[in-house]
Order: C-alpha cells, then sequence, then structure tokens
C-alpha cells in the first residue's frame, strides 16, 4: 500500500505556467473564501440587510401527543398588528416533502412531539413578537405517549402507521442458523447510543419572499438547496421556475442542516405569503434550535456472534433499532447505512441484520455526519472486544484473523474489489502510537493508582455516496462555463459549509484544464442558476460531485480544441484567447456533465445485496485515555486517526475534516448528553449541553494513506462522515483496558463511570 | 414600539478607531448594537448567553462576549471588532495564519475565536500550549476539532517573531 504523507508540512503553492505543469491537486492551496470568512466580511443570513423586513416567530406544542382544541390570543398585543399563519392558510399541501409524506409544516388538528409548529407570527419588532409569542396559548387534549425506543418497539401503544415502524431492512447473508451448531462460543451482547445535537455555532435561519405573482424566494443557511425548493414546491403548489433557493454563507452543518432548513423555510414563506410579499427573516435563537430541530438518531444494538476457538467468525446475527422520532424524515436512509456497516470491515460467511426505525412522540430524529453508522459500528466495535476476550485472544489478533481482504465479501455479499490493507493499517496505527508498549505499561502503573490509563482502538470502513442506487436515482448535474475572459465558473448546487467545497472544486477544475487555481470561481448555489448536483451529504461533494466538476472541465476544453481554438497544451493566455475568440463567435461557453455509475456495480434495493458502495474508506483509530477514579472524569489524552482514503485532493482541509469528526466523536463519547423530558430536550442551552473546548481536546494525530480509486477526481474517495465512527468504541475498548469495566453505551457520562466503577468494586 | 425599544439613550465611544455616538437603549445588547447600528455584521451571535465567544470583541483591549454586554457600558470604552483588524489590503498576522493553516472552516466562530487569538497574542506574545489551550477554551468551534486553530496561533507568533 502507498505510504501517506505527513500532513504536518505545509508547503507554499506553485505557481504555474502552463499546464503541464499545472499541479493543485494535493497541495494545500487557500481556501476560496477564506478571507472573507477571517475578515468578518463573509456575509451569513442574518448578516443581509433586507428594507421593509418581519421578523418570524413559531408557536409550538407544549405537549408531546394530542388533539389540538383550540388556539387562544391573549390580552394586551396589538393583535391587528401581526401577521398570523396557521395550518388553513397554506396555499398548496402541508407537508414537508422529503421521502414519505407524514410530516406537516403546521400541525392541523393533532401534534406528534414537543415542539411541533402550530402557528407563525411575523412583526417588524422583534420585541413585541416574542410577547406575542408567549401570549398564545393552545389548549391540546393529551394523548398517550411514547417517549423511548423499547416502548416504541414492545407496540404497546400505536403512534405510527400501523406498527410504529418507519422501516424496516432484511440482510441475509449465507444462513446465520447454520454457524450456532457449528460455533465453539457464541457471544451476546446489547449496546446502546444516545441522541446528539449537531451545535452548528450557526443556528438555523432563513429570509423569505413570496406572493402568488412573484412566486417564493428563500434565502439561509442550509445544505441541500434542491431538497428545500422540492420542499416549496409542494407547499405552495407552484411550477418550477417560481420557487428560487439561494445559499448563503452555512456556519456549520454536519447534517443538521440537511433536511431541518426545508421546515424553516417554509414557515418563513409562508408569513411572507401571507403578508402579501413583504420580506420575512426567521432566525433561531440557540434554545429553540436546540429544542426544536434534528438530532443524532438513538440506538439500541443486539449482538449475537458465533466464533471457532481459534477466533474465526462463523455468524454474525445482529438486530439493530433506531429511535426515528415523530416522522420519518430520513430515518429510511439513516438505518440503511447503519444497517449496512453494522458487520463491519470483517469476513463472516453467516450474517444476518435485522435492523428497523420506530417512532416515538420526539422531535424526528435525523441526518448527521455518519447518518447511523457510528451507532452500529460504536456496537460492533466495542462487541469485538468482548468477543476477543471471550475466546482468549487479543482485541487485535481477534481482528486480525477476521479482517476483510480483496475478493472477500462484506454482509451485502459485496465483493471487495479494492486493495485494501487493515492488517497494514493496524501495525501502522500501533506504530504510531506505541500501543504494544502501552498496552503492557498501563495495566503495570495501573495497581493502585488514582488516576488509571488505557489505550484501544476501532477498525472500520465508511461507504462514500448515497447507498445503493442513490447515486443513479439523483442523476446529478454539474456544470462548468467560462467568461470570454477566461474564468472558469464551477455552476453545482454543492454547498460550502465549512468542509471546503469552493476549495476543492476549485482545485479539480483547475487541474483538469491545466489553469490556475485563482482563474476558477465556484459559483453561489442558486437553484436559479445552477443544476442540481444532488444534497451536500453522505461523503459525496468530492468523490462523486467532484468528479463531475473533472468532467465538465474537461469538456469545456475540448469544445475549445474541437473549435480549433485551443492545442493540445497551452498557457493561461492562449486559453484566454480561445475563450474570448469562442465567446465573440459563438456566445456562451457552457459544458455540462452527469453521473454514470462506475462499471460494474449492482445492487438489489428487495433483497439488500449486493454493492452497497462503490468504493469505502478504511481506518483504524487508536484513542488513549486517562480515567479519574476520584472524579469520575474520563478524558482523551491522545488520540490517532489512520485512514485509507484515496488520493487526498487538499491535505489541510482532509485533515482538518479528519481532526472535526474525532473532536464531535470525543464529545458524543463523554460530553454531549441529551436530557429528555416527556420527549422535550431538557438541557437545551449551551451552558448545560456541553461540546469539547479547547481545553478538552488532545493532539488529534492525523495520517493518510492514498490508495487512488479508479473511478474518483484524480483517485479521491469521500472522508467527511468517516471521522465520526471509531471515536466512541475506541475510547471505550481504552476506558476497558484502564478500568477493566466494560461500558456498552454512550454518552458516558461521570454518573455512569462512576455507578459502573462502583459496582465492579 | 414596545417597551423594550422606548427609551433611548446616547453613549460615544470608539470602535475601531472611529469615535462613534450611538443612540440605543440602554440595556441594548452591545452585539446588537454593533450588528445592526454599525452594520459591523463580523461579529456573530451563537449563543445569546456568553458560552461560545462567537461575539467576542475587544473593550478597551479585554475580551468580552458582546451578547453580554449593554451598550451603557461601554460609554466612553475603545471597541476593537473583527473588521478593525486588517489594514487596507494587509491581513492582521493572526488573520493571514488562519488562512494558512486552515483555522477557519465555516468560520462563524472565525472572527470571535480571532479577536481572542489577537488578545491572547498581545497578553502572551510567546504562548505555550497550555496557554493558547486556555485562551481559547472560551470560544467554541464545531468544525476544526481546534488543531488547525492552535496551528494558526503558533504560526501567528512566528511571524510576527520575523524581520518584516
Amino acid at each position: 500500500m502507498a505510504r501517506a504523507h505527513l500532513l504536518n508540512n505545509v508547503t507554499a503553492t506553485p505557481k504555474t505556467k502552463s499546464n503541464a505543469e499545472t499541479n493543485v491537486v494535493g497541495k494545500p492551496v487557500p481556501r476560496k473564501e477564506g478571507r472573507a470568512k477571517v475578515t468578518g466580511a463573509a456575509r451569513y443570513v442574518d448578516d443581509m440587510r433586507v428594507e421593509g423586513l418581519l421578523h418570524g416567530a413559531t408557536v409550538r406544542s407544549a405537549v408531546a401527543r394530542g388533539r389540538i382544541r383550540e388556539i387562544k390570543f391573549g390580552a394586551g398585543v396589538p393583535w391587528d398588528e401581526f401577521v398570523v399563519v396557521t395550518a388553513k392558510d397554506i396555499p398548496g399541501e402541508n407537508v414537508v416533502a422529503l421521502i414519505t409524506l407524514d410530516q406537516p409544516y403546521l400541525a392541523a388538528e393533532f401534534v406528534n412531539h414537543p415542539e411541533e409548529p402550530i402557528l407563525l407570527l411575523a412583526h417588524p419588532d422583534k420585541h413585541l413578537l416574542e410577547k406575542a409569542r408567549r401570549a398564545v396559548t393552545v389548549e391540546i387534549e393529551p394523548l398517550p405517549p411514547v417517549f423511548t425506543l423499547a416502548e416504541s418497539d414492545a407496540k404497546t401503544e400505536i403512534i405510527w402507521g400501523a406498527d410504529n415502524v418507519f422501516k424496516s431492512y432484511l440482510v441475509d447473508k449465507g444462513n446465520v442458523d447454520d454457524a450456532w451448531p457449528e460455533a465453539d462460543l457464541i457471544v451476546e451482547g446489547e449496546y446502546e447510543t444516545g441522541a446528539q445535537e449537531h451545535l452548528y455555532i450557526e443556528p438555523n435561519g432563513v429570509v423569505a419572499v413570496a406572493d402568488a405573482e412573484q412566486g417564493v424566494t428563500v434565502w439561509g443557511s442550509m445544505q441541500c438547496p434542491y431538497y428545500v425548493h422540492k420542499a416549496l414546491l409542494k407547499l405552495f403548489a407552484l411550477p418550477e421556475d417560481k420557487v428560487r433557493v439561494v445559499q448563503t454563507e452555512t456556519g456549520g452543518g454536519f447534517g443538521g442542516k440537511e433536511e431541518f432548513p426545508s421546515m424553516i423555510a417554509g414557515h418563513a414563506a409562508l408569513l411572507s405569503w401571507r403578508a402579501g410579499g413583504r420580506p420575512v427573516k426567521i432566525i433561531y435563537d440557540r434554545a429553540e434550535d436546540m429544542v426544536a430541530s434534528t438530532k443524532r438518531h438513538p440506538s439500541r444494538t443486539r449482538h449475537k456472534t458465533a466464533v471457532t476457538k481459534d477466533g474465526r467468525l462463523l455468524g454474525m446475527e445482529i438486530d439493530f433499532v433506531v429511535d426515528g422520532g415523530a416522522y420519518a424524515t430520513l430515518s429510511s436512509v439513516v438505518l440503511s447505512r447503519g444497517t449496512i456497516h453494522a458487520a463491519g470491515p470483517y469476513h463472516c460467511p453467516h450474517v444476518r441484520v435485522h435492523a428497523r426505525a420506530v417512532a416515538t412522540n420526539a422531535p424526528p430524529h435525523g441526518a448527521f455526519r455518519g447518518f447511523g453508522a457510528p451507532q452500529s459500528i460504536f456496537a460492533l466495535e466495542r462487541h469485538l472486544d468482548k468477543v476477543a476476550t471471550a475466546v482468549g485472544l487479543s482485541p487485535e489478533e481477534f481482528r486480525r484473523r477476521n479482517f476483510v481482504r480483496e475478493g472477500q465479501t462484506l454482509a451485502t455479499g459485496q465483493v471487495v474489489r479494492e486493495p485494501v490493507d487493515m492488517e497494514g493499517l493496524l501495525a501502522r496505527a500501533f506504530e504510531l502510537t506505541d500501543y504494544q508498549a502501552k498496552r503492557e505499561r498501563f495495566a503495570r502503573e495501573n495497581e493502585g493508582a488514582s488516576v488509571k490509563r488505557g489505550i484501544g482502538f476501532a477498525s472500520f470502513m465508511h461507504g462514500a455516496g448515497f447507498t445503493g442506487s442513490g447515486e443513479v436515482y439523483l442523476q446529478s448535474v454539474v456544470g462548468v462555463e467560462a467568461t470570454a475572459e477566461g474564468v472558469v465558473r464551477v455552476l453545482a448546487a454543492s454547498t460550502e459549509i465549512g468542509q471546503g467545497t469552493n476549495t476543492i472544486f476549485a482545485q479539480l477544475a483547475a487541474e483538469a484544464l491545466g489553469l490556475d487555481y485563482e482563474l476558477i470561481e465556484v459559483l453561489q448555489p442558486d437553484t436559479g442558476h445552477v443544476p442540481n448536483s444532488g444534497p451536500t451529504v453522505a461523503s459525496r461533494t468530492t468523490m462523486i460531485v467532484g468528479k463531475l466538476v473533472e468532467s465538465a472541465a474537461a469538456g469545456l476544453r475540448q469544445t475549445l480544441q474541437n473549435a480549433g481554438l485551443l492545442g493540445a497544451t497551452y498557457t493561461t493566455e492562449e486559453w484566454r484567447a480561445a475563450c474570448r475568440a469562442h465567446c465573440e463567435r459563438y456566445g456562451a461557453l457552457k459544458s455540462f456533465s452527469q453521473y454514470q455509475p462506475p462499471p460494474g456495480i449492482h445492487w438489489d434495493e428487495g433483497k439488500y445485496q449486493g454493492d452497497a458502495y462503490g468504493t469505502y474508506a478504511w481506518a483504524v483509530y487508536v484513542a488513549e485515555v486517562a480515567v479519574d477514579t476520584v472524579t469520575y472524569e474520563a478524558r482523551v489524552e491522545d488520540f490517532v486517526a489512520l485512514q485509507e482514503v484515496g488520493k487526498v485532493v487538499h491535505p489541510v482541509l482532509a485533515a482538518g475534516q479528519i481532526e472535526g469528526g474525532v473532536a464531535q466523536a470525543i464529545g458524543w463519547t463523554l460530553y454531549e448528553n441529551v436530557v429528555w423530558q416527556q420527549g422535550r430536550m431538557l438541557n437545551a442551552q449551551m451552558t448545560n449541553y456541553i461540546i469539547p473546548t479547547a481545553a478538552d481536546i488532545p493532539p488529534i494525530r492525523v495520517y493518510f494513506e492514498e490508495q487512488p480509486y479508479p473511478y474518483g477526481p484524480r483517485g479521491a474517495k469521500g472522508i467527511g462522515e468517516l471521522p465520526m465512527d471509531g471515536g466512541a468504541p475506541a475510547i471505550l475498548n481504552a476506558i476497558e483496558h484502564a478500568t477493566g469495566v466494560s461500558f456498552t453505551h454512550v454518552p458516558l457520562m461521570p454518573e455512569a463511570l462512576m455507578k459502573g466503577l462502583l459496582e465492579d468494586a | 414600539m414596545s417597551d423594550e425599544t422606548a427609551a433611548t439613550a446616547e453613549i460615544t465611544c470608539t470602535v475601531n478607531g472611529v469615535r462613534r455616538t450611538l443612540s440605543a437603549h440602554p440595556l441594548a445588547r452591545l452585539l446588537d448594537v454593533l450588528r445592526e447600528q454599525l452594520s459591523l455584521t463580523g461579529t456573530k451571535e451563537g449563543c445569546g448567553e456568553g458560552e461560545c465567544g462567537a461575539c467576542s470583541v475587544l473593550v478597551d483591549g479585554a475580551l468580552v462576549n458582546s451578547c453580554l454586554i449593554p451598550v451603557l457600558q461601554v460609554a466612553g470604552t475603545k471597541i476593537e471588532t473583527v473588521e478593525g483588524l486588517a489594514s487596507d489590503a494587509q491581513l492582521h498576522a493572526v488573520q493571514q495564519a488562519f488562512i494558512e493553516a486552515g483555522g477557519a472552516q465555516c468560520g462563524i466562530c472565525t472572527p470571535g475565536m480571532i479577536m481572542a487569538a489577537v488578545q491572547l497574542l498581545t497578553e502572551k506574545p510567546q504562548p505555550t500550549d497550555a496557554d493558547i489551550r486556555n485562551g481559547l477554551a472560551g470560544n467554541l468551534c464545531r468544525c476544526t476539532g481546534y488543531m488547525k486553530i492552535f496551528d494558526a496561533v503558533v504560526r501567528a507568533c512566528q511571524r510576527a517573531g520575523e524581520p518584516t
């Protein structure tokens, strides 16, 4: 396997004069919008100056489940000055169009979760608006609610559909029932993960202008402009050209701005429509954002594993359940990714995964970096340490005997056709962390020490792009155009949300055209001007959309060459002259490219068998922890993230993705505890929902191996979600090494740590 | 108009080197006055309760959360925001270092984080690793995992030590 680059040595960008020398990919060029961000000039939605603006607010349900009886407008508020919208005022369909059409924009008769939107208000004065919001009371006759995954799964109260189940899958490889009689040992375990708040630092916000004549225009913080576009078409019953969605600079997403912006955009647009087209802005404050928007799906996973006495996996039966909250939203696809990753990068002849997403009366859980995979991988990587102990092998030796190899099959029967070397990754990760020596030293030194140290790891994979046939259905399109001055513009709906879309696309276009990076611009995603390159999710932007940028750019060059305006090699000046000549003679110079699946990819949606993803990133993460047995605090002291991700397009951005994802994983594992009370988040404040600060975070050391993926742009694979997967199990494996106690849930708060350690003592 | 915005006071202060007379309710948040009256929208609101630091500005050289400061309190002070750091086309060393090191991802915490870094380097021109961690602990970032922000601060110190 190709050796990695150590990415701490940042070098200057070489300036290139001709296409033959251009080499932008793999270099840490400056972030396209970096200057705007460090000077405060970048415009986020709340920074827009809009004349005649109304502020919008949302009146929400105080109960988890019930029937709306009456809405009362209290005294002391000049109600005639207010714009008021209820479900009755919706011009089209009262449904947030996504996958399943079950979630209303405004509850009409029934509410199904706390904080469900019921009524909208707008007024020019923010302070008076807040007073008015508090003066509305909604009388709701309560119905019996369901709050936990276990209650929902037991079906004692049916709150959604016929059986509380949004979606279920069955993955069947071989016949797991054949494995039990052959097994020397059967090991069972149950694992749970909690909800997680995205806590992007910019809350959800939009500005909307809407009326029957002009249609609807929305500017906002979002990941997927065309999701919002699709939802607004249905809400207003308008044709496509009457709805325009523009992404403003977006202050973090992590999945939290994948589907949710359709809701807030619809609300602001409904208010504007009702107000005769006056602009309406809705910016959530932190508490509203936390209490009302989506979170990571809580999960429960049960494992039953058949092994031989020499540590060979024979059979794995996995029951994977996620809590979807009150409406279907993206639960079916979150479940899908979690299901496919549930058996990990191991070769096992018999695998059966039963998976389902169930309803509870909590606000819908949604997309969050990793998208179901962190949940099922947590369970697996904890469980395999347990199985290893049961067969008397070290965690690493047990995994070595079962790692999948090229030519073997994953749980969906997918044959691994790429060079994969999990053993090599493991060996290198151990070398980088001095794992073996520390494993022995800590065990020795922990005797009698009040602070106990441990080291643990997780080995895993993450599929890039949409699952199964998803990319084929999406049919993503990217455009590239050149101006008469030779400036190249990338037209895509893929959003820059911090991960570096603008920079990566510009690098890929520059590389494809042999031009300077500075000559490439990436247009602001605006459904009025850019084609639908699909949502900015699923680690797909570089690998899938970037490939389209590359091919659309190549198409542009081909056009100029076919017209006889450009030679096989050219300088920047020759490029500019060719663009000028083309624009003068033939007008606009544009090229579009549409997604084509790589050859030999087959997926059976009915049986859930086949090539679930075109490729995977492969990784081994190692965590070192210190557990204070007096205060019951656990800290991560060192973290090494080693991964094979294909070609690294931008070393600083790539490392930044991994570091940020690992930090979120550390938060999910040790700090971030969503406290639920009657289906409502009780600690909806940054004061008591704690994410890691600069003082908490360990050194996160990032290493890449680069095995170019033939169907990715310049060999790149996706990496955005991967770093969320390995942290939690690596940390809990390390805590078990430190304390001898096997914890099976995250977040592992000090109270739970104390309980576990006291019970053990 | 509601009670909250009815009464106003005249407040004079210096913002990014320019003397300003502001007319605002005495309890209006400095954050809102900067953003709405002075159009200095580089200062961001992340939580409104002094936890995230996205609204960090300097008041007489001290790092404060502008969401917690009533505007009356800044009468007669010197206020610095992110917009005041660069002079013409020349970025401040910390801004330049944030670009080079990859310290800004989504950018929403960046103005506050940069103000915190500037204040830290004023107080401690050669900070230790612990100084950097503690100096930035009041500013939350959800994108970077802080590593590249630490790199940026170190890079800015190195640059300050170089001959220009």
